[in-house]
């Protein structure tokens, strides 16, 4: 056991801050309702520090406390992406001692999503911040369709190139808009019987792998993620469903 | 604040843009598209859906796309129809609808324009109100520059009203409701007041009126008119500027790049839309905003800073050979330059003070740091605070305010809140600023302007040889390549045939031409 509590200035003295609008004028009860709710939180000794009217029915606190909650974080188990990412030559090698031959990527930002700087950075020869895009990989066709494309294009186009790996990138998530989609494509994939015939893999900057596999897909990338993380995954998830088959 | 340019480069620059944009006049002219078509559908006075949800303007191009031929405009058909039938445009579409007349028997009739012109009339009536509506509501407007601008993207028009209520007591001057994604790809324009959208709203036209209704109460409340703006983008780009011209929008986001670019949308039918849809605002003293700020978050925003101030000069031209003034001319550029960059705020105000000195009468929109955004709002804070003294120090008109919780997702109404309190507070600490400096002529910023210039111009020289359709496909811009045989929308381009007419345009550029005071 390790309980801890967030920190302030002392070791576990549970110095939390929030802000938050309500739907209430800017007044002694709002004031009281934003403690309450930091009360319902299990924060004690809240101050409001600032309370400011945005609108005639609607306030916005910003609140300081102490956190009475303790959290074990040796408790705890993270769903993350467990292999270890291998360079971009060691990938090349891998490829090059594990398949006969080279090994398709096709990838899209889907649905109704018209952001493509993510997947590009994954995909195209120039990568992002320094790290080259799985086209400039040797052994690897990588195949980018863009944006705006949609689930069954996807798949009609990953049957046709006979690709290894599908790549999705999802960027607009309000009102779980890419929850849908998301879910679309794979039973698509069912209906169509064709799951395990791919590594499916997605990304986004609020996706992350647990979420992926809730949602039944391989594995899940977010921010600060590049090509060689993609690719270091989805060789050995290959090279693994070839020794089971 | 003032840089020293080589005015001949800027002059050089102006002549290589009009050079690229009369090039593709005549391309334009010789063509319409079903958008076209139906917005001049739209200002014959037709509204509505039919029981499918398909609006009758649609319902209309269809029909005679299907059973006569199109080459001949639609005012062909319905100014032999009205004759004949001596029922309105609206009733017209109703039948069609209903199945009770086919305009097929006047594919061939000898028509005249002139049975349209009462109910063009009607319609340049009701805009011309609506202009004399908003010049009383602008007598009470104090003129302090810039005006703060910033977004509502609830996806639910309700929703978005008090949003947007909300930020205008807070001091915004200016609101625009972002459409909902994929809304630029429908082809036809969604109807009635919508709450259910992604990302933002459908832009419809009783949501317009619904938004100009809330904030005409504000504005009477807060004493100072606020302005409304959306999106005459996408498929049905010429559609929403009739919509908004006549519903009072007072300002569009209207590019002839953008979606070309961003949307993979053909480039003819682009090009088209945006003419006419560019006619259409400049009638109804509507100001655009051009989105070349956008190739910043494909490309890298020091090294391709000229590509934005090419494409402002494009655009300009653009907007100039459709009869509006440079007063209307809301281009567009942005503060995204990646800021682990030693000197970043040096060589964004000198951007800044670049597009101010080349575009002096324009209504320059300025967009906030979005790329470089992140999940750390405090950090996010500052940066928005940099942005702002930027904007303030160089006067820049549209000023949109950027979100400290930009990278998460769209705004809540504590963002807004917090984005125009930081706003206020640098426009009054930085109020003479620029007017109290001046820049070094040999200094960074200096140096740095007049290198974007000259980049500037090497590329306008570049694409005035190759032509716009080159350029777009060898993805100078954004570094985002199209093709002019490919593309949404394409199918929708046709050419006209030689009895071709549009009477509505032909009355606008009339009109305005009597008012011409570009230059
Ligand atoms: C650039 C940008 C745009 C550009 C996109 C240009 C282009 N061609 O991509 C333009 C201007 C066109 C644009 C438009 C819109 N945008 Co935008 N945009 C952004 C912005 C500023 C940056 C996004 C970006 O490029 N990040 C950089 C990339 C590299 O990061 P990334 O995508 O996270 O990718 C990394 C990882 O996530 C991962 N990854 C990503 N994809 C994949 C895929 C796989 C398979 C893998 C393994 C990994 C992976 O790897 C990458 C490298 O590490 C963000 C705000 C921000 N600062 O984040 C808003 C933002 C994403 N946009 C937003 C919105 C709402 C829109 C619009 C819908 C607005 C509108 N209503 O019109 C439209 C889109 C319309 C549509 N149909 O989709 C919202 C989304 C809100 C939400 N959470 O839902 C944001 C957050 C802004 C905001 N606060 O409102 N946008």
């Amino acid at each position: 056991m390790a309980l801890i509590r967030p920190y302030g200035d002392t070791l576990n003295d549970g110095k939390i801050q929030l802000s938050f609008t309500l739907p209430l004028p800017c007044d002694a009860l709002g004031e009281e309702t934003a403690k309450a709710f930091a009360h319902k939180m299990g924060i004690e000794n809240v101050s409001v520090v600032h309370s400011e009217a945005l609108s005639e029915g609607y306030s916005y606190y910003i609140v300081y406390g102490t956190l009475t909650h303790q959290v074990d974080p040796t408790s705890l188990t993270v769903t993350e992406v467990e292999t270890t990412a291998m360079s971009k030559e060691a990938i090349e090698a891998y490829i090059d001692t594990h398949f006969d031959r080279d090994l398709v990527f096709i990838g899209a930002s889907t649905g109704t999503d018209a952001h493509t700087v993510g997947i590009d950075a994954i995909m195209n020869m120039k990568g992002y911040s320094g790290h080259y895009g799985l086209e400039r990989y040797k052994h690897i066709k990588a195949i980018n369709l863009g944006s705006q494309v949609d689930n069954e294009t996807l798949l009609s186009e990953a049957l046709k190139h006979q690709a290894d790996v599908i790549l999705i990138s999802q960027t607009v998530t309000q009102k779980d808009v890419h929850i849908q989609n998301l879910t679309a494509f794979i039973e698509l994939l069912e209906a169509e019987n064709v799951r395990d015939d791919f590594i499916v893999i997605i990304g986004g900057a609020r996706i992350n792998h647990a979420l992926a596999k809730e949602l039944g897909y391989d594995a899940g990338f977010g921010p600060k993620k590049f090509a060689f993380d993609v690719a270091s995954f989805a060789v050995l998830a290959l090279h693994e469903k070839k020794k089971v088959n | 604040m003032k840089l020293t340019l080589n005015e001949d480069t800027i002059r050089a620059c102006r002549t290589d843009a009009k050079t690229i944009v009369d090039d593709l006049i005549t391309m334009i002219d010789k063509h319409s598209t079903v958008s076209v078509e139906r917005t001049i559908l739209r200002l014959l006075g037709i509204d509505g859906v039919n029981d499918f949800d398909i609006p009758f303007v649609n319902v209309l191009v269809d029909h005679i796309n299907d059973h006569a031929d199109l080459s001949k405009g639609v005012s062909h058909y319905l100014a032999a129809a009205v004759k004949d039938t001596k029922l309105s445009p609206q009733a017209i579409a109703e039948k069609i609808n209903a199945s009770t007349l086919s305009l097929k028997p006047y594919q061939d009739v000898e028509t005249d324009m002139a049975v349209l012109m009462p109910y063009i009339e009607s319609t340049l009536e009701a805009i011309n109100k609506q202009k004399a509506t908003r010049q009383t509501f602008m007598q009470s407007r104090q003129t302090d520059q810039p005006e703060k601008y910033v977004i509502v993207a609830t996806g639910n028009i309700y929703e978005d009203i008090e949003q947007a209520k909300s930020a205008a007591k807070k001091g915004a001057d200016i609101i625009a409701v972002i459409r909902t994604t994929g809304q630029s790809l429908l082809d036809y324009v969604p109807y009635g007041a919508t709450t259910e959208g992604f990302g933002g709203t459908y832009a419809t036209q009783e949501n317009f009126r619904l938004m100009r209704e809330a904030l005409d109460a504000v504005s009477k409340e807060e004493g100072r008119y606020i302005k409304l703006v959306n999106y005459a983008s996408g498929l049905c780009m010429p559609e929403i500027a009739a919509m908004g011209a006549i519903e009072r929008l007072d300002m569009m986001l209207n590019d002839s790049l953008y979606g070309i670019i961003f949307r993979d949308i053909n480039m003819k039918r682009t090009l088209i839309d945006q003419y006419f849809s560019r006619v259409i605002s400049a009638y109804a003293d509507i100001t655009i905003n051009t989105g070349e700020d956008n190739y910043l978050t494909t490309s890298d925003a020091f090294d391709h800073a000229h590509t934005v101030l090419a494409s402002q000069f494009i655009n300009e031209q653009f907007a100039a050979s459709a009869h509006m003034k440079e007063s209307l001319m809301g281009l567009g550029h942005a503060y995204e330059i990646d800021p682990d960059m030693e000197n970043s705020f040096l060589y964004e105000l000198a951007q800044a003070a670049l597009s101010k000195h080349i575009f002096p009468r324009a209504p320059l929109k300025y967009m906030p740091p979005t790329k470089h955004m992140t999940g750390d709002i405090f950090k996010g804070t500052i940066q928005n605070a940099l942005f702002n003294i930027a904007a303030v120090s160089t006067n820049q008109s549209i000023h949109l305010l950027g979100m400290l919780t930009e990278a998460i997702h769209t705004p809540f109404m504590s963002d807004r809140a917090l984005a125009l309190d930081n706003a206020t507070y640098i426009y009054k600490a930085f109020k003479d600023f620029g007017a109290d400096i001046e820049f070094k002529e040999d200094g960074l910023m200096n140096t740095r302007a007049q290198d974007v210039l000259s980049n500037a111009k090497a590329l306008l020289d570049t694409i005035s040889e190759e032509g716009l359709f080159t350029t777009l496909e060898k993805g100078r811009f954004a570094e985002i390549s199209r093709s002019p045989h490919l593309g949404k929308g394409l199918d929708g381009v046709f050419e006209k045939a030689p009895s071709y007419k549009n009477p509505v345009i032909d009355v606008l550029i009339k009109q305005l031409k009597e008012g011409d005071t570009w230059l």
